[in-house]
C-alpha cells in the first residue's frame, strides 16, 4: 500500500514537472544596437524592427535555438542623411538583401550566467560565423539575454567603393543585443 | 611706437586666417552629398573650430591683461569701434561653443584631432541639435557682416584718413 503511494506520487510529481522554456520574444522591451568609430568618434545607432524565435531551457542547452530576422532598413543611425545612405547599395542594399539572418548552430555554458552562442550571421548574401559570449538572467518567467560582438563589415561588403575607406567609417563594428524572452511552460 | 604687441598681432592674424579656412569650409561641407570626404571635412571643421576656440580664450586673457595702444578718435567713432570689437569678441568665442554644443546635441562627439574626446556640453537631443544649428548659422553671417565693417572701417582709416589705425596691427609696424 505504502509503496504503491510513493509509486504513485513519483509518477505524479514526474508528470508535472515542466520544462522551463523561454521562447515569446518581448520585441518592445528588447534591442539590437551597435557601434562603431567614425573619425575616431564613438557613435551608436540601432535597428528597430527585428524578430526572434527563440527556445532556451537552460536544463536543456543542446536543444537552445535562436533565429534572428533583422529589417536593415530600420536602421536608426542618428541622422537621416545616414540612414538613406546605408539602406542603399553600397552600403546593405536593403531593396535586394532585406534582413540580416542569425541562426544560431549551439549553445555551450560558461559558467553561472553565462553562455557562448555560435552561429551564422547573413547579412547582403553573405554568411560568416559569429560567436557571441551572451548573459542569461531570468525573473519568473522573464528571462533576459545580453549578448556583444563584433564584425568586420567589410566581411559583409557593408560599404563598398569609397566608404571601404577604413579610417572613416571603422571596419569594426560592435553590435549588442538584449532580448527578453517570456517562457511558456512545456510539458514533458 | 604707437602698437600692439607682437603677441596679439599674431593671435589677431592667426585667428583672422583660421576663420577665413573655417568659414566657407563650413558652407562648403554642408550642402556635400554624404561621403568619406563630407565625414572628415566635418571633423576638419570641428577641430579647426576648437582650436580657435582655444586661440579666442588666449586671445581674450592677453586683451584683459595688456591694454591695446592709445588711439583718439571722434566720439561715435569710437562707440561704433569698440561696440564691434566687442561684438567681435563675443561671437569669436560663441560660434565655436554653439558648434560644440550642435555637436553634442546632434549626438556626434567631437574628437579633437581624432585623438582627444571633449566632453558632450548637452545630451543627445535632435531639436535642440537643429535649432543650435541654426544658431550656429546665424551667428556665422553675423560674423561675416562684422568683419566686413572692421576691414572697411581699416581700409577707410588707411586710405581716406590716413591715421595708424590699420598699420599698427600690421606685423612689421
Amino acid at each position: 500500500m505504502n509503496k504503491h503511494i510513493i509509486t504513485s506520487l513519483l509518477l505524479l510529481a514526474a508528470g508535472s514537472v515542466q520544462a522551463v522554456e523561454y521562447n515569446q520574444l518581448q520585441a518592445a522591451q528588447s534591442a539590437l544596437t551597435f557601434g562603431y568609430k567614425q573619425m575616431g568618434v564613438p557613435l551608436t545607432g540601432k535597428f528597430n524592427k527585428f524578430s526572434a524565435q527563440v527556445s532556451f531551457d537552460p536544463a536543456k542547452l543542446a536543444k537552445a535555438q535562436a533565429h534572428i530576422d533583422v529589417v536593415l532598413a530600420s536602421i536608426d543611425t542618428g541622422s537621416t542623411d545616414a540612414d538613406e545612405e546605408v539602406a542603399g547599395r553600397q552600403w546593405f542594399n536593403a531593396k535586394t538583401y532585406p534582413l540580416a539572418t542569425f541562426t544560431s548552430s549551439g549553445v555551450t555554458a560558461l559558467g553561472g550566467n553565462r553562455y557562448q552562442a555560435t552561429g551564422k550571421l547573413s547579412i547582403k548574401g553573405r554568411t560568416m560565423d559569429v560567436t557571441a559570449p551572451v548573459t542569461f538572467q531570468s525573473e519568473g518567467n522573464r528571462g533576459v539575454f545580453d549578448g556583444t560582438f563584433n564584425i568586420k563589415r567589410l566581411a559583409y561588403a557593408i560599404g563598398e567603393g569609397e566608404w571601404t575607406d577604413v579610417s572613416t567609417v571603422a571596419d569594426e563594428i560592435q553590435i549588442k543585443f538584449h532580448l527578453v524572452v517570456l517562457a511558456a511552460p512545456v510539458k514533458k | 611706437m604707437n602698437t600692439y604687441t607682437r603677441t596679439a598681432k599674431a593671435l589677431h592674424w592667426l585667428i583672422a586666417l583660421m576663420i577665413f579656412a573655417v568659414f566657407p569650409l563650413g558652407l562648403y561641407m554642408h550642402d556635400l552629398k554624404l561621403s568619406p570626404v563630407k565625414l572628415q571635412l566635418y571633423s576638419y571643421h570641428k577641430w579647426a573650430g576648437m582650436t580657435v576656440l582655444l586661440l579666442v580664450i588666449v586671445r581674450l586673457l592677453w586683451r584683459i591683461t595688456h591694454r591695446p595702444p592709445a588711439l583718439s578718435l571722434p566720439r561715435l567713432q569710437q562707440i561704433a569701434s569698440n561696440a564691434v570689437h566687442h561684438l567681435l569678441y563675443v561671437l569669436m568665442f560663441a560660434i565655436p561653443l554653439s558648434g560644440w554644443l550642435m555637436s553634442s546635441a546632434k549626438g556626434f562627439q567631437t574628437v579633437l584631432f581624432g585623438i582627444l574626446p571633449l566632453p558632450d556640453l548637452l545630451a543627445k537631443d535632435k531639436v535642440l541639435g537643429h535649432t543650435l544649428e541654426n544658431v550656429h548659422q546665424s551667428l556665422n553671417y553675423l560674423l561675416l557682416l562684422l568683419v566686413a565693417v572692421h576691414i572697411a572701417a581699416a581700409l577707410k582709416h588707411h586710405f581716406i584718413d590716413r591715421d595708424q589705425v590699420l598699420t599698427r596691427m600690421l606685423p612689421k609696424s
